[in-house]
């Protein structure tokens, strides 16, 4: 598999147009901070929670076409869902990126763009970063916090 | 130039390979070096036939495998111009910076003293020395950087005016930016307002592109690593002043480096022993020492000139790409062949996968130096970082894999 292939122009569209890319979100209720210390990725992401649902959800920040633009991607997957379903689903994309085949493709949207990026595996954690950062708002909400900060290991 | 770097480029096993059909184009040897045939020969030939523990064997294999020992730490010494019972091995330089700062700092510096570095040491020279000082209430100071990527000596001077400096860490190349520092000037400001200070200097990016000499540097300790002067991964060395090292405390203790145990103590070998507790890395250092011949063989002043041609030559090709910045001296003569760039709208991690995609191996992140980072104003940069086996060959794979990564991944 080449480079060429791990960029898959439906990777590169939401790299170059991403959706729900924005520094701040009205009634957010919570906002997470994620960063990965080998590429220097930093992310912000905001969660506005209605009815135990993601009602909208946008991040920002700094980072490799991969980190933008499976965030970009993910947004489009989980707006809407329950917050458990969310959960499910990202657990679902992050097994798709140790090499599982996905169980619900079709849910993840154009996140299942992303399989091919599990042959490469210094991009894997690019890929989950915003996935990543979606869980850890979704659990800090769900403790009753508002604001979390991780950094990821390398 | 004083050597023919395609035949030497023969030497390599690894730079005869191809990735996916592309010549393989090795732009990271300020991560680590490649290794040659004569490395891999000597720590084969330990292996395969001198292959014992050194000291105190009084059979020939053990003589044998102590010569090589003894000998590679020998051959550093004179290609260092230093004492060899100040050449103590270590695994790496991270190591040696560590036992000066376990060793020296941490039983010399206290509340009211401060110990002067600056803002561009790679994590190695930076965080024994920070842990050090939160742990022992000592004060750390940073000598800030020119607009051009050099220290600032002038600020250096009012940083040590009080007279509380007693201690310098100091990076001799920078891993990040390439500048060459004047570390002998820098060393003489420190002195100058307290004549007791110590001085110890990162030499991991020197000492493999520079003539280095430890007696004409005048410092008290100089870090060094094997595996980015073309040999083997697992050993270093820390090159002191011995009279300062015979004063030290040992870092590490165990086998080796004792005269005498008792079931309540022990006495401490002489130097350097004192600091090499346990089996050493034998074969790594018959690999070190046939490194040094090489580089010996070479010349470290036209592995210098050489790389002031490259230096030049990658300022040139890359600083003339559309959109690219360079970080850094502008000035060849400055600076060695390491060289960090940003490409505009691009970020480095993605530059570096299309260079790798097309066999230019080049380093991409923080290079292990995030407080420069953030001086800089930048989360992470490519390095493209050239040595004695690169010549103006590889720039163009480098520049056409940097122009196809701008065109890949434009907006």
């Amino acid at each position: 598999m080449s480079l060429e292939d791990m960029y898959q122009e439906i990777i590169l569209d939401h790299y170059r147009k991403p959706l729900n890319r924005a520094p701040s979100l009205e009634d957010e209720a919570v906002a997470v901070h994620h960063s990965n210390p080998l590429c220097g990725d930093e992310m912000d992401l905001r969660l506005r929670v209605v009815d135990d649902a993601v009602d909208a959800v946008v991040f920002d920040g700094e980072g490799c076409s991969i980190s933008q633009a499976a965030a970009s991607a993910m947004t489009d997957a989980v707006i809407g869902r329950d917050l458990k379903d969310a959960l499910d689903l990202t657990e679902d994309f992050r097994r798709m990126m140790h090499g599982d085949e996905p169980a619900r493709a079709d849910d993840l949207k154009d996140g299942v763009a992303f399989q091919g990026v599990a042959k490469f595996p210094v991009r894997v954690k690019c890929a989950l970063l915003g996935w990543m950062a979606l869980k850890d708002a979704i659990e800090t909400y769900e403790r009753g916090a508002s604001a979390h900060t991780v950094t990821h290991e390398e | 130039m004083a050597f023919d770097v395609p035949a030497l480029r023969k030497e390599f096993p690894t730079l005869q390979r191809e990735i996916d059909g592309h010549r393989l184009v090795y732009l990271d040897s300020g991560a680590s070096s490649q290794t040659p045939r004569v490395v891999l020969d000597a720590m084969d030939r330990y292996y395969s036939w001198s292959r014992s523990n050194v000291h105190r064997g009084v059979y020939q294999l053990a003589e044998e495998a102590t010569d090589l020992y003894e000998g590679a730490r020998a051959k550093l010494a004179t290609f260092l111009d230093a004492d060899p019972r100040g050449v103590v091995f270590t695994k790496n330089a991270t190591e040696g910076c560590n036992l000066v700062a376990y060793s020296w700092v941490r039983r010399q510096l206290g509340p009211g003293d401060a110990l002067l570095t600056t803002v561009m040491e790679h994590h190695a020279n930076h965080v024994p020395f920070t842990t050090a000082a939160n742990e022992l209430g000592f004060e750390v100071r940073h000598v800030p950087l020119t607009d051009d990527g050099q220290l600032d000596l002038d600020a250096a001077r009012e940083l040590v005016a009080d007279g509380k400096v007693r201690f310098l860490a100091a990076v001799h190349v920078s891993n990040v930016l390439g500048t060459i520092n004047d570390v002998a000037e820098l060393a003489g400001v420190v002195r100058e307002a307290n004549p007791d200070a110590k001085v110890h200097i990162d030499g991991a990016q020197a000492v493999p592109h520079l003539p280095v000499s430890f007696r004409e540097l005048d410092v008290d300790f100089y870090a060094i690593t094997g595996h980015k002067m073309l040999g083997p991964t697992g050993i270093g060395a820390l090159i002191a002043r011995p009279e300062l090292l015979e004063s030290m405390e040992p870092f590490l203790t165990g086998g080796d480096m004792i005269r005498d145990v008792t079931l309540e103590g022990a006495t401490w070998n002489d130097i350097p022993h004192k600091f090499e507790a346990g089996t050493p890395m034998i074969a790594e250092a018959a690999g070190l020492g046939a490194a040094v011949d090489l580089l010996t063989d070479l010349g470290m002043d036209a592995v210098r000139e050489h790389e002031v041609d490259m230096a030049a030559g990658l300022l040139d090709a890359v600083g003339g790409i559309d959109g690219v910045t360079i970080h850094g001296p502008s000035d060849p003569a400055l600076r060695g062949a390491a060289v960090s760039f940003a490409v505009d709208g691009v970020h480095p991690h993605d530059v570096g996968a299309m260079l790798g995609s097309k066999g230019v191996c080049v380093r991409v992140g923080h290079h292990c130096t995030k407080p420069l980072m953030r001086c800089l104003g930048l989360t992470a940069t490519a390095r493209a970082s050239a040595y004695v086996y690169n010549d103006r060959d590889d720039l163009e794979p480098l520049v056409d894999g940097i122009e196809a990564a701008k065109t890949f991944f434009a907006r």
